[in-house]
């Protein structure tokens, strides 16, 4: 399988760059914090996003401020894409006051409320109640806000998923369900998991519309995401899409990452980064020259080295605030 | 002052909460035109409609994960799941989610939520519909545990968890929800605060500290030990978390002896938690070993001499104080 871009088919130049930026963005900060990992400079785990940014990156693109986002414990993407700045997610793994949990959550309790992103969580299938439960809000309050969930193919054999598409199919609720489908559930393939591998179809069977796209390409994944949230935010009810991809780097820093795959095979889908195929087309389709990506490239490069200076610098949370915020009074 | 029912009470503090306040919906099953299980919503169909008196399938889990996420984003659920014994599937939600959401946004997010329906052993409704279970949740930090006896607390302790930004257990005993009593007219917004314990019977003898249902066994109890000369304190903290110690204590510095009297399981419960809490601080004021009488440890049954069997009567709650005033 090859993931072809074709940068030029209908998206203006601004756009494609934008995306470009925005994927190069969630790569440069998952290579920060790989480095900081190694470096023992973060006290819990890391779960990388690397492989997989064409998605957060393309379906964000369609949401406004006061949309909500509600993400997965491979949360670091979402995050930077919803707007939460590089300092704030690095702080946070770094466990810092900064941190856009106040160093309360680390990589799988990411919270920014202010710019919709409301939650990474620790625990497999939550977040797609959550998202079915902002839309039931949004459907109450009149307002023409969207909500989106990411999930993986884990959490497709979760209950959570039967009982959340349910239930925003018989209401029409205003969610947008993305699926991530990379392959594993942590370590266990989702073709061993299931009967059925096809989450459209599972979509299809709640009445629920749907497609499936390549998801590491960001043209289609941003296409996808058009028509899927104008269905959502048109009171259309709930969509699913699926984006078939793959995370290159084990399941969490530090993991053993064999036994499970072949090196072969994550060879393969290395041969497909998202990035790198955007950057081929843009180059491709003569619609950008290699200076001018390899600038974008530079000033991402240097916005992240700095949002990581200004974390590492940041103080640690006052031990005596450890016991705040477990009520609203 | 005028008398109805604990559920005639609490239903009228949630339609003055849903009037007050537009943003306060309800789930559940058979909630919406048939009125509720046990009567809860019986006629707030016909006021406030499908959309804020919402049937749900059968999916426990599913619907308090999802008024998790209302309860993040501007509205205020209330959850209403017949039986405790139900929601356990969404014990993961309750404790994951609910609990810590706040926390873990740094308080950015609330969590305006409360969960409400019976606790407790009574009419042969045998295991899966009998559970107490609200021990569980006082250790658990982040909720909200409350438990009315009376129609009036019934009714000022629902309007005052729909107003709390923090999520609530409401638990209502189920051979309380007919019960009578006295409640303030319509128009009086009383809130009655979470914390608060209430001294149901004044006495010098014996302080009994006592927990939903067993508050009206501890009553009659009472009443029986007086004609012997033994007065008993009744309190009732109302709610398990927080847990108005201070009036425990205060009772239990006038009386220095104090049983604790609860359906719920002994081991790890609301009564070793007090009889520690009263070590720590009071231990110069027992004249003799805090007594707790507990629903046996075993799963509920259901054939009525098995079931009676298993929970605190008033007779066993007065032999507990007869040896404790005997020490």
């Amino acid at each position: 399988m090859q993931t072809e871009t074709h940068a030029g088919a209908d998206l203006n130049l601004d756009t494609l760059l934008s995306l470009y930026r925005g994927m190069l963005s969630i790569r440069k900060i998952e290579e920060a914090l790989v480095r900081l990992y190694q470096l023992g400079h973060i006290p819990g785990a890391c779960h990388t996003y690397i492989g997989q940014e064409a998605i957060a990156t393309g379906v964000c693109a369609h949401l406004r401020q006061d949309d909500v986002v509600f993400s997965t414990h491979r949360g670091h993407g979402h995050a930077v894409a919803k707007g939460v700045p590089p300092e704030e997610v690095i702080g946070e793994l770094l466990g810092r006051m900064t941190g856009c949990s106040r160093g309360r959550g680390g990589s799988m309790h990411l919270f920014s409320p202010e710019v919709g992103l409301m939650g990474t969580t620790g625990i497999v299938g939550p977040n797609l109640l959550q998202s079915t439960g902002a839309a039931l809000s949004f459907q109450l309050l009149r307002l023409d806000r969207v909500s989106v969930c990411f999930f993986g193919d884990g959490a497709v054999n979760n209950g959570a998923f039967h009982e959340a598409i349910n239930m925003a199919a018989i209401w029409d609720l205003p969610v947008l369900f993305v699926c991530e489908n990379n392959m594993y559930a942590t370590e266990v393939p989702f073709a061993y998991a299931t009967r059925n591998t096809d989450v459209v179809a599972r979509a299809a069977s709640y009445g629920v519309a749907s497609q499936d796209v390549d998801g590491n390409d960001v043209v289609a994944v941003f296409n996808a995401s058009a028509q899927a949230v104008d269905h959502v935010r048109g009171g259309r009810g709930p969509y699913l899409v699926e984006c078939r991809t793959y995370r290159t780097r084990p399941h969490a820093e530090g993991m053993r990452d064999v036994g499970y795959r072949t090196q072969d095979e994550v060879s393969q889908w290395k041969q497909r980064d998202p990035i790198a195929a955007l950057r081929t087309a843009l180059y491709n389709d003569a619609m950008a020259t290699e200076e001018q990506l390899s600038a974008i490239e530079e000033r991402v490069t240097a916005t992240v080295d700095a949002a990581r200076e200004t974390a590492e610098s940041s103080p640690f949370p006052d031990p005596s605030t450890a016991t705040s915020h477990i009520f609203s009074e | 002052m005028r008398e109805i029912t604990y559920t005639e009470a609490a239903r009228e503090g949630l339609d003055e909460e849903m009037a007050r306040d537009s943003s306060v919906f309800v789930v559940g099953e058979g909630i919406g035109k048939r009125g509720g299980n046990f009567n809860t919503t019986l006629g707030l169909f016909d006021k406030y409609g499908p959309q804020r008196l919402r049937d749900t399938p059968i999916a426990e889990r599913g619907f308090i994960g999802m008024c998790t996420g209302a309860a993040m984003t501007g509205t205020r659920p209330v959850v209403d799941f017949m039986f405790f014994d139900f929601i356990l599937d969404a014990t993961g939600e309750m404790i994951n989610q609910i609990a810590k959401m706040q926390y873990m946004s740094s308080g950015r997010l609330k969590m305006p939520i409360v969960l409400r329906g019976c606790v407790g052993v009574g009419g042969s409704s045998a295991t899966h519909h009998s559970g107490n279970y609200y021990s569980f949740y006082s250790h658990v930090p982040g909720w909200r545990v409350v438990l009315p006896t009376t129609p009036r607390d019934a009714k000022g302790l629902l309007k005052s968890a729909i107003r709390s930004d923090d999520p609530v257990l409401f638990l209502e005993h189920k051979l309380l929800l007919n019960t009578r009593g006295e409640v303030p007219d319509p128009d009086v917004d009383e809130l009655i605060p979470f914390g608060k314990a209430s001294v149901r019977r004044e006495g010098t003898d014996v302080t009994a500290v006592a927990f939903g249902m067993m508050v009206n066994r501890t009553l009659e109890a009472a009443e029986t030990l007086a004609q012997d000369g033994i007065r008993v304190e009744v309190i009732d903290p109302r709610s398990v978390a927080p847990l108005d110690m201070e009036t425990i204590l205060e009772s239990l510095a006038k009386t220095g002896r104090m049983v604790i009297v609860d359906e719920d399981y002994g081991p790890a419960g609301m009564g070793a938690e007090i009889a520690a809490l009263v070590a720590d601080r009071a231990f110069d004021e027992l004249d003799a070993p805090v007594r707790r009488v507990n629903g046996v440890h075993t799963p509920i049954p259901y054939s009525p001499p098995l079931e009676a069997a298993v929970v605190p009567n008033r007779d066993t709650i007065i032999g507990a104080i007869r040896d404790l005033v005997a020490e």
